[in-house]
């Protein structure tokens, strides 16, 4: 299963399903990670961790391991 | 008429400058019931029968933050006549997110739209008219840094206010919007028609806290379930999913509709401000260029320059000698001209004289939170933080506690997540401030010849200190509860308004400035009167004709058995690690002047003369019991005015008292194990304080080195709960 932690720095890809559950899965779709958005990596912090999303037309910080649970396409 | 009308929006979307022109000064800033958010309510400017009440800046109505909970209880329990929501323009999707939520309620919203001009300039569009009929209620163009458009907004809020309730719409797809109405029928048909959809979806989420307040008949429940698994079946997602994109693909269908982007792609200031600040290369260096700064000009230079000033001349040249002059002159009796000078203003006078130096911090923490760069701070920070429980936001703090802990636990306040805010409040305390630093100037200059390997050595135990807490805290139960995911908007930089970064300032000086009048105040008057009191041949004031053994050296005497294990068990030493919660300065002091009382003609002899007595007399010429005395004092329960301020931050004294408690056990474990492992080498080991130490050393290396079994918070692919 490809997640959006694979996706590499400058690259779009689109959600296909968010696993996991409880508040963190929950935080992650009310900021507007859901089905069917397209999400592009926009930079990665300078220790690697964590990512600079961009989504919806706003930017977005999030942690690698919180991103496992993004299925993307 | 009384009216009542909620703020609501997104963080960052400009509430606090609308709330603030609404309310003018008249605001009243409080915290919501028994947690740390903060509330403001303040009367609308142009009519005094309108209150507005400012909600958390939130992003969804869940039920996993704090924030959100506080806002949906307010919205749900108390429900205002109308909701005003804020909508940051540049970023309709998400912020019509929310307001998908609040149009639920049945209470009736009015959008402001701010930054319209910002959209303007960027050469998109945005149909207003259009959009206030699609998502059906009344939309006002606000720029909340300009000021227009805000009374317009009050406006149309009261009348919608007078309008009274109305009954939410159906914005989801046929399937779904079939199986709430199923649950409104089942569950809620009691309700009042306006609320009972809220509450239908609430169900149907699976919402704990909503089902648990509904008290539902299990057979209702199990009637519902077998709805929400059927529908859960044919769209391939859960419950809170389903509802989640049925709303985004309701705001999208909107959005497309009505906004007209002029072309994606193009890089804005912010994006060049943030492609340097966020450099993968220059980051690093830019954050420690900006910390600098801000260190040097509110600790340092500018900062130091007011706390010299306060303290020696406003209040030791002017201040003190004119209360003294006074008091004197109207003949009042030298007890009572103590009490007030050296007690009541010398004890507030000395807190007092932090307040221009933390303004000046405030200012320019305040400035960098206004203008977005924080949360890039956050951002860069992360992954170190992180590590030891904390989270980016724990920097600042700690940052600023090397000046002083008091505005560094104050700072903790910009960390959302509860979780991370209680461990950085609990924690900030640890690093070594301002005054702590004359404590290890003394031990290094009396026991070590003034080797600068102490200080070096106790910013190593400060820091060290934050971390093993970090580390051991974190895999107990009362951190483990609530997860504190770091999904954090980068909100785009803009110029900090100055009215609001005043504001800012002034709220937090203030509640600081209060707190000196009454606290401290209290504090001060009993050390004094402890200090100047003596049991010894019937109860008097120690007066130059009266000596005797003050109180204070009494409880100096009778806690100083528990020092024993740590190797300063005198009653000095007790006595100034007790005066030293009045202000860590005082430890020094107090060895100040008990080392001139133990040798009459010691003060014309100097400093060497000073440390020798200290050396030989306090601490036996024992350099590791100097330092474990050191390292107590620095790790401690800190002064109380940082104890102060974690009980304002905790708001709640249960925490407050277990943060002070477990400060003062850690330092108590810390210096036994130095002090015990330690007389090992000095050839003054024994065996019972081994074997102590030992015990001690090793629970806290199993509370470190633990499995964590509340770990693994995000739950991976594939696993069941």
């Amino acid at each position: 299963m490809k997640t959006l932690k694979d996706v590499k720095v400058g690259h779009t890809a689109k959600v296909i399903k968010l696993h996991g559950e409880g508040a963190v899965r929950r935080r992650i779709m009310d900021m507007g990670i859901t089905k069917g958005v397209e999400v592009y990596v926009r930079k990665v912090a300078p220790l690697g961790d964590p990512f600079e999303l961009r989504v919806r037309g706003y930017e977005l910080s999030l942690r690698k391991a919180d991103a496992e649970i993004i299925e993307v396409e | 008429m009384e009216i009542k009308i909620a703020l609501a929006g997104n963080p960052n979307s400009g509430k606090t400058t609308l709330f603030n022109i609404l309310t003018g000064s008249n605001q009243y800033v409080g915290n919501w019931p028994g947690v740390t958010v903060e509330k403001k309510e303040g009367k609308y400017r142009q009519d005094k029968d309108v209150t507005i009440c400012d909600l958390p800046g939130i992003y969804s109505l869940s039920p996993y933050t704090l924030e959100e909970v506080v806002a949906r209880d307010y919205l749900v329990n108390e429900r205002p006549d109308a909701i005003l929501n804020i909508v940051d323009g540049t970023n309709l999707e998400r912020n019509l997110y929310l307001t998908t939520q609040l149009n639920e309620l049945g209470i009736p919203v009015v959008i402001a739209i701010n930054m319209m001009d910002v959209v303007e300039k960027n050469g998109d569009k945005i149909n207003i008219e259009k959009l206030s009929e699609e998502i059906g209620c009344p939309i006002v163009e606000i720029s909340a840094l300009k000021g227009t458009g805000i009374d317009e907004a009050a406006s149309a809020a009261i009348k919608a206010a007078k309008s009274g309730r109305k009954i939410p719409e159906y914005i989801f797809s046929g399937a779904l919007e079939h199986t709430i109405a199923h649950i409104e029928e089942a569950a809620v048909h009691s309700m009042p028609e306006d609320e009972q959809r809220w509450y239908a979806i609430k169900i149907f989420e699976r919402d704990k806290k909503v089902i648990g307040d509904l008290k539902l008949d299990k057979s209702v429940l199990d009637h519902i379930e077998q709805d929400i698994i059927k529908i859960e079946k044919s769209f391939d997602d859960d419950s809170e999913s389903i509802i989640v994109n049925e709303r985004y693909n309701y705001i999208t269908g909107i959005v497309a509709k009505c906004y007209k982007r002029r072309h994606e792609g193009r890089l804005t200031v912010s994006d060049r401000i943030d492609s340097i600040v966020t450099n993968r290369i220059l980051a690093l260096p830019v954050f420690a260029f900006a910390m600098f700064l801000i260190y040097y000009i509110s600790i340092g230079s500018v900062g130091n320059w007011t706390v010299e000033f306060m303290n020696d001349t406003l209040f030791g040249e002017w201040i003190i000698p004119a209360v003294t002059g006074l008091l004197t002159g109207w003949g009042v009796q030298d007890w009572l001209v103590s009490l007030v000078a050296d007690g009541i203003v010398g004890g507030v006078g000395a807190v007092l004289g932090f307040v221009p130096q933390m303004l000046i911090l405030f200012l320019l923490l305040s400035l960098l939170e206004d203008c977005g760069y924080m949360a890039r701070v956050a951002f860069i920070m992360d992954r170190i933080f992180r590590k030891f429980g904390l989270s980016g936001k724990s920097f600042i703090p700690m940052l600023v506690a090397t000046g002083c802990g008091v505005p560094g636990i104050m700072a903790s306040r910009t960390i959302e997540q509860d979780r991370d805010r209680k461990m950085t409040v609990m924690t900030t305390g640890f690093i070594p401030c301002g005054a702590k630093m004359p404590i290890v100037g003394m031990i290094a200059g009396a026991l070590f010849s003034g080797s600068a390997l102490i200080a070096v050595s106790a910013y190593f135990f400060g820091v060290g200190a934050v971390i093993v807490t970090g580390i051991m805290l974190k895999k107990t139960k009362l951190f483990a509860g609530n997860p504190a995911p770091f999904v954090m908007e980068l909100p785009a930089y803009h110029a900090p308004v100055a009215a609001n970064i005043f504001r800012t300032t002034w709220e937090r000086g203030w509640s600081f400035i209060k707190r000196a009048g009454t606290v401290i105040l209290a504090a001060s008057i009993v050390i004094w009167v402890l200090n100047s009191i003596t049991f010894d041949s019937g109860i008097h004031f120690i007066t130059e004709d009266s000596h005797g053994t003050s109180i204070l050296e009494y409880i100096g005497n009778a806690v100083a058995w528990l020092f024993v294990p740590l190797g300063f068990g005198n009653w000095q030493s007790a006595v100034a690690t007790v005066l030293g919660l009045m202000a860590k300065e005082q430890v020094v002091g107090t060895f100040g002047t008990l080392s001139s009382m133990a040798s009459a003609d010691l003060a014309a002899q100097g400093n060497a003369a000073m440390y020798s007595v200290i050396a030989d007399e306090f601490f036996g010429g024992s350099g590791l019991a100097g330092f474990s005395f050191m390292i107590f004092n620095l790790l401690c329960a800190p002064c109380i005015a940082a104890m102060g301020a974690i009980r304002r931050e905790m708001n709640n004294w249960r925490w407050t008292v277990g943060t002070i408690a477990y400060m003062c056990v850690f330092a108590y474990s810390v210096s036994l194990i130095i002090y015990q492992l330690g007389c090992w080498f000095t050839g003054a080991g024994n065996v019972p304080g081994t074997i102590f130490a030992l015990a001690v050393l090793g629970v806290m290396l199993y509370m470190i080195l633990r499995k964590n079994k509340y770990a693994g918070r995000t739950v991976r692919p594939g696993e069941v709960k």
